[in-house]
């Protein structure tokens, strides 16, 4: 129990600082406007609105739309590389702990008021929802109608969160110019600010077009969830430690695990590891 | 082929990817979109 305690507090450690760090130009918070320096180049690897006043970096999602949408049937060599190469890495660890709209939603989440479970057949079916952003709204109509960044402008709650409501309210031009598509986009985030209350990182579950790119790579990423089978008991503590309903003995590597790591805390036989390329070294096909 | 190498082949095939969208010049279109205001992030545009 204490070594959950303590894991837990390590990755909100982590998850606030890495926060802080990428969202700290505290220049745009003060003047109403955002950075515009090189690292701007450089994506970060976690759902950040690069129209956040204190964001240094790109939002990953943001850049691959407007590379796919602005450069008349060029591939995004640059943005999907940098993607590829921080879902080898990691997989969805970015998610569980690089995210800082994920520790927004789980905060919200520690609010104490009754949990819902979402019924498993429609739990599984709102999960290809995210697959459906990122192929759909992310890829192919910036790609195929050469415009606009379709999932920023229709979907995005973390653009109104970091962007839009900060910018809106420190900048009076900006601020003239409210109309229909904000309340659309303030209502969605309100959405997801009253799921997150109720049901564990809504969005990361079921809308966010980075993790499903980041989901993609789980079974192959370097660091990587591993299960003993000679050491379990069965004893099923790891299912329900973990928020995200995956059960670690039968799919460790699950496109669904953001590698909190809670539920290798929970293991009281030591029978899960969450490292460096752990587990089997052969491709498995884990059954979901 | 083992896990370890099949991850390791396709680091080098998104690094060589992301190698060449910079030399490109991905990275401008990047920036130019980053570096001012999304006014669709944002929910004007």
């Amino acid at each position: 129990m204490a070594d959950i305690k303590k894991q837990k507090r390590i990755r909100k450690t982590v998850q606030a600082v890495w926060g802080i760090v990428t969202n700290s130009y505290l220049k745009g918070f003060a003047e109403g406007g955002i950075y515009d320096g090189a690292l701007k180049k450089f994506c970060v690897p976690g759902m950040n609105c690069y129209s956040c006043p204190g964001a240094l970096g790109a939002c990953p999602i943001g850049a691959l739309q407007a590379v796919l949408g602005g450069r008349h049937g060029k591939f995004a060599f640059y943005v999907i590389g940098w993607l590829a190469m921080a879902g080898l890495i990691a997989g969805r660890f970015v998610c569980g702990w690089f995210c800082l709209f994920g520790l927004f939603q789980e905060l919200l989440y520690k609010i104490p008021l009754p949990k819902t479970n979402v019924p498993d057949r429609l739990d599984k079916a709102l999960r290809y929802l995210k697959y459906i952003m990122l192929f759909l709204l992310v890829i192919i109509l910036p790609f195929a109608l050469h415009g606009e960044p379709y999932f920023c402008k229709f979907i995005c709650p973390v653009g109104t969160l970091e962007g839009g409501i900060p910018l809106v309210m420190l900048n009076k031009g900006l601020r003239s110019a409210i109309g229909l598509l904000f309340k659309l986009k303030f209502f969605l985030l309100v959405l997801c600010i009253i799921s997150s209350v109720f049901i564990y990182r809504p969005f990361c579950r079921y809308i966010c077009p980075l993790g499903a790119f980041y989901a993609l790579f789980q079974r192959v990423s370097f660091i990587r969830m591993s299960f003993d089978g000679e050491k379990c008991i069965h004893c099923g503590a790891c299912a329900r430690a973990c928020q995200m309903k995956v059960d670690p003995v039968k799919t460790p590597n699950s496109c669904e695990c953001i590698r909190c790591g809670e539920c290798v805390s929970a293991c009281p036989k030591s029978a899960l590891g969450l490292g460096i390329c752990k587990g089997s070294d052969k491709i498995i096909a884990e059954q979901e | 082929m083992t896990n370890k190498k099949l991850t390791a082949v396709l680091f080098v095939a998104a690094a060589l990817m992301c190698l060449y969208g910079a030399y490109s010049g991905e990275t401008e279109t990047v920036y130019q979109k980053a570096a001012n205001i999304c006014m669709e992030c944002i929910g004007i545009g």
